[in-house]
């Protein structure tokens, strides 16, 4: 394909594939049926190569690392769009600018013209994109990539815009990292010595599993209740937050570790780091160290992408009640969840509430949130982690409850239970 | 004489050979939410570097960490005229070489001995990106 028999775009794709895989040392390319990138977010850069020569121009430049001027084909294999900036949902709720939705917009019809599916969301796998176990994918997304090997059992490093670029052209990735079979066993033992037992709970454990292995490949046992999608979502989030965290294993949950000896391939379990009410305390403490005025204007819930149970859960508290007069409640969550919270009646009870269910980004995607918010509240570590560095504003992290409350009565009360 | 302990043999990754002065990071450095790309500096608030710019040094850092926009912010710095110089990291990630590569400086990975141990910011190193060697030529005063 480097010799350009398929076109301009596909020789420069192959180009850069080649010089990423020498460079990572990988011994050679795989094949890849399922790539998850990103073209269609604006930013200055992108604006800017857009206004010289068209997304032609930004794709060849951004996604394959190519300046010359180039026809864009059809992406060779399936290639999704991942999260991108705000749409039209979020006009004129933020300081977000106008032209960045209509030049995403323009983006939209130009890259689905080329079979790029625009799922728009940090969670590809709630929306239609759910890898088979040991599938080779080509994933950006920290969060959406720790859920796909470490849930799903397939297999992606952490990839970028230009490797998932030239991964949609080619059907190629390098074969190197989480892709071989002996890269994925455990390196670290943890243990939960405390009750893991909801989705505030998972988020704290996650944080201190990422800070704790960095880009280690963490094998996690203990009191460890019945995870559901929302809290391995959370989890896996929080891992790749505080770390790097890219596969991680839970004996009995996740598909390729069916014990703690099979979780490390057979090695030694190395000894073991206890998560116990110090530890639990003190990631509690540092996630709410950017918290100091009880006076909440902004709710942000949804990170990553919220469920439809996760919509259910908000719509059920709001039901009947109404939002505080200077705070904003937002729930982010993929257009095609936003769909069936609408037939389903949550889009309406949150509304009815004050709030709103928007798609497509998130404040720490787009660096917007309501004009004025000084305060925010979140029941996701990493929306906590990110947004008030990015916005430089204060941040409180607690449960569901706890956020609604604030909601409701403007003011935060949380409080780490037990 | 260069002294042993100002030579680093690592492998090359991008090429091309340029000197420049050191910036030092002896922790990991984020992209997405950890650097500014229009202003080349970092800004995360608990960062060893908060607030400092990086454009036209030669950054040596452990390697990268966080989201994977990391080589996407990278090469914004590239198309913003903030890029750094050179690179010369340790730590093999995906984020890391791929960024090296997209931002186009003369990169040198997995060198003996760790260059963020040995090199000070404020030297004056050479980035040999075509054979995969760093050398310290002037110490900072």
């Amino acid at each position: 394909m480097r010799d350009g028999a398929e076109g301009g775009a596909v020789a420069a794709a192959m180009d850069l594939l080649i010089r990423y895989g020498e460079a990572l040392g990988a011994e050679r390319l795989c094949e890849t049926r399922n790539v998850a990138g990103t073209m269609t977010q604006p930013s200055p850069a992108k604006a800017k190569l857009v206004e010289e020569g068209g997304w032609a121009k930004s794709f060849a430049v951004i996604n394959l690392d190519c300046d010359d001027d180039i026809e864009i084909p059809r992406m060779k294999v399936p290639t999704c769009q991942l999260q991108h900036g705000f749409g039209k949902d979020a006009s004129g709720l933020t300081s977000y600018p106008e032209q960045s939705i209509v030049l995403q917009g323009d983006a939209e019809s130009y890259f689905s013209e080329r079979g790029v599916n625009i799922l728009a969301t940090c969670t590809p796998y709630q929306v239609g994109n759910i890898p088979v176990r040991g599938e080779h994918c080509a994933w950006m997304e920290s969060s959406a990539v720790v859920y796909c090997n470490s849930v799903l059992g397939a297999r992606t490093n952490c990839e970028g815009g230009a490797s998932t670029g030239a991964a949609g052209l080619t059907g190629r990735i390098p074969y190197w990292g989480n892709h071989l079979p002996e890269n994925r066993f455990g390196t670290h033992h943890l243990a939960a010595g405390v009750p893991v037992d909801d989705f505030q709970e998972w988020g704290m454990l996650g944080y201190f599993v990422g800070d704790a292995v960095q880009e280690g490949r963490p094998v996690i046992t203990g009191e460890l209740v019945n995870p559901d999608l929302a809290d391995l979502k959370h989890f896996g989030a929080a891992t790749a937050t505080a770390g790097g965290v890219e596969i991680y294993h839970i004996p009995g949950v996740t598909p390729e570790a069916t014990s703690l000896e099979a979780a490390f391939g057979g090695a030694a379990v190395p000894e073991t780091l206890v998560y116990g009410e110090a530890e639990r305390r003190l990631v509690y403490e540092t996630l709410n160290d950017q918290g100091e005025s009880t006076d909440v204007d902004f709710i942000l819930l949804g990170c990553p992408h919220a469920s439809l149970d996760q919509l259910e859960r908000v719509a059920r508290r709001l039901e009947g009640r109404r939002i505080h007069s200077d705070t904003e409640l937002w729930v982010m969550t993929p257009a095609a969840i936003r769909t069936m919270a609408d037939r389903s009646g949550y889009t309406r009870a949150i509304e009815r509430a004050g709030g709103r269910v928007l798609t497509d980004s998130c404040p720490a995607m787009s660096k917007a949130a309501p004009d004025g918010t000084r305060v925010m509240a979140t029941d996701s570590a990493k929306q906590v982690h990110y947004l008030p560095a990015i916005l430089g504003i204060e941040g409180w992290f607690g449960t569901l409850d706890e956020c609604v409350d604030a909601a409701i009565t403007g003011t935060w009360r949380g409080e780490l239970s037990r | 004489m260069t002294a042993p302990d100002e030579t680093f043999s690592g492998r090359p990754i991008v090429a091309g050979v340029v000197e420049g002065e050191a910036l030092v990071s002896t922790e990991t450095i984020s992209g997405f939410g950890g650097i500014d790309p229009s202003k080349g500096t970092v800004i995360e608030p608990r960062h060893e570097l908060f607030g400092v710019c990086f454009t036209d040094k030669v950054l040596v850092f452990p390697g990268a960490k966080g989201s994977s926009g990391w080589s996407g912010f990278f090469q914004s710095t590239r198309l913003m005229g903030t890029a750094p110089r050179a690179m010369v990291f340790n730590v093999m990630t995906t984020k890391a070489v791929l960024g090296a590569i997209v931002t186009r400086v003369p990169s040198v990975v997995e060198c003996t001995p760790d260059p963020v141990a040995a090199i000070r910011t404020g030297d004056w190193v050479r980035v040999d990106g075509d054979r995969g060697v760093v050398t310290i030529l002037r110490r900072a005063a």
